[in-house]
């Protein structure tokens, strides 16, 4: 049993999951930080809202036609999940193989998706690979379905290399071809039922029937094919072994991980820790877990400045401030409207701008989204109905014994709030806030009274602060 | 009150869910749409008629005044190449101007940059609406997404006049302040700067605004209101968007189309009498669409997704009139049971942009288009 640092384990769970409550960082830090991220890194047991509590309070979250009520099933997951690294690793594939609503009219077949990033989001890269070119899905949403011996369509062959493993300027546009010939075949249970759907019905135009993978072999090219300088009768699963063993595709998976997790800029330190990643990723034959490891446990990660070097992404800051205030724990009825919030602030799940995902980083931030991120967190964090709040409210009265300076609400609220560092400025800024109330005395407190108004107030002003936008 | 030389400004107004143009300017005169539509049909006395074989659906009155003092221009058959009949899909088609590859540059997000390259004025594109149509989005291109004019801003649901003080006080001490060493923290503050100009900018329009023009209740009232408040009070927005949703009726359709249908006429028409009270009718045109019509058979309740669909232009600089061609609905004619439609919806962009916004229009929309003669020349 090691003892971790509590800064340093709130940081590592701002960035391998969605932040945490303090009781949780102090039970965490109680272990090796080496133990939190290996515990991290395998979710076994993962727990979260059971399915058939979710579907008893909302009938449209059965059925999963409807994108806002699945965004908003994938929310529930990502708030109260025991695996936070299971849902972020979701999160990040989906954000890289990013499949859309607009195009599908299917949401299960999202969450189909989604699910198996859950399965196979830590594993192999090359068993992801497979899975996702067996994905329903992808095969619809970039048209593998219409990829025939005969007249071959390049559109998910370009995306694997493009945007899916290798990165643009590793490959020819013969490679492309290669590939997409290779993966000829590789279609949809129902291709030709759907199609006839595509064209006719409205409302359904893929059918309403769930969707599955077949592969045709009388639809497949098994000519001769040279990708990537190697010749042979490839099909899909060779051309992966292929691209999984590329230095670029071992660059381009580092690189994206690295962004993800720990910050959105590469500087020459960042570059010495890819290379490792690099390394590691062909080490443990291409698993993703692995990789991770050497990232969370680099100096570089676990270091001050790599603190707080990331803008948090729409959902990451929706559902990290959710855990914290403690709604939607439950079933609660108007939960859809959390995938129309996400959205607002710029990232609506389920429903990527195009095929390359969000433009991450400071891309985020823009009036309207700053202004939808501030509003909506600011008031659920100052909401002193929510039982997280409630139970931070109790926190400071208990540490405290009922009577706090404006220096120990400041602070306390702080540490409540994921122990959150700020810089001097804002810290004075704040300060000054709760001082002009002067002492806060939280002696029998009563639900809703002004003394717990004032906790509510100073975590909204905290919420809107620039170092809560960063993770 | 500002000059003459008012620059031009373009109102958008998207009816999403897939407006029925059958229903909405119905050739009461073919007795294929009463064969087609049994049940989902206007009746030929009903239709306030435009001419001896179509007319307006009767809850468009206003409309049909517009029309009759030459300010509406009908374009008929408008729809996109290879129609596909998801919303989203159609809707994103629209918003980008590019049917097909899936892209991300709002065509409206183009229009802003051309006309403020250096985003000087965090206020040229405003949507009326939360979160921000595809339309309007460009990477680096700021607009404002207005819910709510007489709230907009931060803080909105703090009661305590006190407290919300004091919180906006301190907001703007944590986004202000010398620039930094940290490039993430310092375009932070500047955004955050950015937004609380942008709202206090704002919330100075309603205050400057009288009108004796009554709007109707709803919320496409409300927003072409708010519309009209911002133009008046000549911040510099030039492109104004708003949505109405509602109009996917697969069934029920007869009555909430007729309300729909009200509810944009009365809105438009109240708008366009507002901007001739304060002299403005010179400075504004809008541009109503959806993102696809209904099939031309209904289903016993209302039609399901169709292609071709109608757009309309309103303004007292529009030219008057029926443009496009009133699509056939002879079985041989149609296109797998729907309207075929005859003109790009590109058209009708290159027309707004070049004739009206004074913009060339093929970066704008991907290529060259054919435009209307539709709009009185400058």
């Amino acid at each position: 049993m090691g003892q971790t640092d509590l800064s340093l384990v709130a940081h590592l769970l701002r960035r391998a999951g969605f932040g945490a409550t303090r009781d949780e960082l102090e039970t965490y830090a109680s272990q090796s930080y080496e133990e939190r991220v290996e515990e991290l890194l395998h979710p076994d047991h993962a727990q979260a809202m059971p399915d058939d509590l979710i579907r008893r309070y909302h009938v449209d979250m059965s059925e999963l036609r409807q994108v806002d009520a699945a965004g908003a099933y994938w929310i529930y997951r990502m708030i109260t999940s025991s695996a936070p690294l299971e849902e972020k690793m979701a999160l990040f594939w989906h954000g890289l193989f990013a499949t859309g609503y607009t195009k599908l009219n299917q949401a299960r077949a999202l969450l189909n998706q989604i699910d198996m990033f859950r399965r196979h989001g830590l594993g192999r890269f090359d068993t992801l690979l497979l899975e996702l070119s067996k994905d329903p899905a992808m095969l619809l949403w970039l048209d593998n379905n219409d990829n025939h011996k005969t007249a071959i369509n390049e559109n998910y062959g370009r995306e694997l290399l493009e945007l899916f493993s290798m990165g643009i300027g590793h490959y020819t546009e013969q490679d492309i071809k290669e590939c997409a010939r290779a993966f000829t075949g590789w279609t949809l249970k129902n291709a030709e039922y759907m199609a006839v759907r595509a064209s006719k019905d409205s409302i359904w135009p893929y059918g309403r029937i769930n969707w599955h993978f077949e592969y045709r072999d009388w639809d497949h090219d098994d000519g001769e094919k040279t990708f990537l300088g190697e010749s042979g009768h490839f099909n899909g699963e060779d051309i992966i072994a292929i691209i999984v063993k590329q230095e670029a595709t071992a660059r381009f998976v580092s690189q994206r991980l690295f962004q993800f997790f720990a910050a959105d800029e590469i500087d020459a330190a960042g570059e010495a820790v890819v290379e490792s990643m690099m390394q590691t990723y062909f080490e443990s034959d291409y698993e993703i877990r692995a990789v991770l490891r050497t990232l969370f446990n680099s100096d570089y990660f676990k270091s001050e400045p790599s603190r707080y070097a990331r803008v948090k992404g729409p959902i990451e800051l929706l559902v990290g401030a959710l855990r914290l205030a403690g709604s939607y724990r439950k079933p609660t009825l108007g939960a859809n409207q959390l995938m129309l919030q996400s959205f607002f602030m710029g990232q609506g799940p389920l429903v990527p701008p195009t095929v390359e995902g969000w433009h991450e980083g400071m891309e985020w931030i823009d009036s309207g989204a700053l202004v939808e991120r501030i509003n909506f967190i600011a008031k659920e964090l100052s909401d002193i109905s929510q039982p997280g709040v409630r139970d931070m409210i109790a926190w400071l009265d208990a540490k405290h014994n009922g009577v706090l300076t404006p220096e120990q609400l400041v602070n306390g609220c702080l540490s409540l709030l994921g122990a959150l560092d700020v810089d001097d400025e804002t810290h004075a800024a704040l300060l000054d806030f709760a001082s002009a109330d002067g002492e806060l005395n939280l002696q029998n407190h009563q639900p809703g009274d002004a003394a717990e108004q004032r906790v509510g107030n100073m975590l909204r002003m905290i919420a809107a602060t620039r170092e809560y936008q960063l993770a | 009150m500002a000059s003459a030389a008012r620059e031009k400004s373009l109102v958008v107004i998207q009816l999403t869910g897939g407006n029925d143009c059958l229903n909405t300017v119905v050739p009461y005169n073919n007795d294929l749409y009463y064969d087609f539509r049994p049940t989902i049909n206007i009746r030929a006395e009903d239709v306030l008629r435009l001419d001896d074989e179509v007319g307006l659906h009767p809850s468009l009155g206003a409309m049909k005044q517009l029309w009759d003092e030459g300010n509406v221009a009908v374009i008929n058959g408008i729809g996109y190449p290879v129609p596909d009949r998801s919303h989203f899909r159609s809707m994103d088609i629209w918003h980008t101007a590019e049917p097909s590859t899936i892209a991300k540059e709002g065509w409206l997000g183009r229009v802003i940059r051309e006309l403020d390259p250096k985003g000087d004025n965090v206020l040229t594109g405003i949507h009326f609406g939360r979160g921000l149509p595809r339309a309007l989005g460009l990477r680096g291109v700021p607009v404002a997404s207005v819910g709510n004019l007489e709230t907009y801003g931060l803080f909105t649901d703090i009661a305590d006049e006190r407290v919300k003080h004091a919180t906006l006080q301190t907001f703007s001490r944590l986004y202000g302040g010398a620039a930094g060493r940290d490039v993430v923290k310092d375009y932070l503050a500047q955004t955050g700067s950015d937004a609380l100009k942008g709202a206090d900018i704002l919330r100075t329009a309603p205050a400057q605004y009288s009108s004796t023009v009554e709007y109707p209740d709803g919320a496409l009232a409300q927003n072409l209101k708010s519309m009209a408040q911002v133009m008046f009070a000549d911040l510099g927005t030039r492109i104004y968007y708003t949505t109405l949703g509602g109009w996917d009726t697969h069934s029920g359709e007869l009555a909430t189309h007729a309300k729909l249908l009200g509810e944009v006429s009365e809105s438009v028409g109240a708008f366009m009498a507002d901007l001739k009270e304060h002299g403005r009718e010179d400075d504004a045109m809008v541009m109503i669409f959806s993102e696809f019509g209904r099939r031309i058979r209904d289903n016993g309740s209302g039609c399901d997704h169709g292609s071709g669909g109608v757009s309309f232009l309103v303004g007292n600089q529009v030219k008057g009139g029926m443009y496009g061609e009133y699509p056939s609905l002879k079985l041989e004619d149609q296109l797998e049971g729907d309207l075929h439609f005859n003109n790009d919806f590109r058209c009708t962009y290159a027309t707004l942009l070049e004739q009206w916004m004074g913009l060339e229009s093929a970066p704008i929309v991907n290529g060259q288009f054919e435009q209307f003669d539709c709009i009185n020349a400058a």
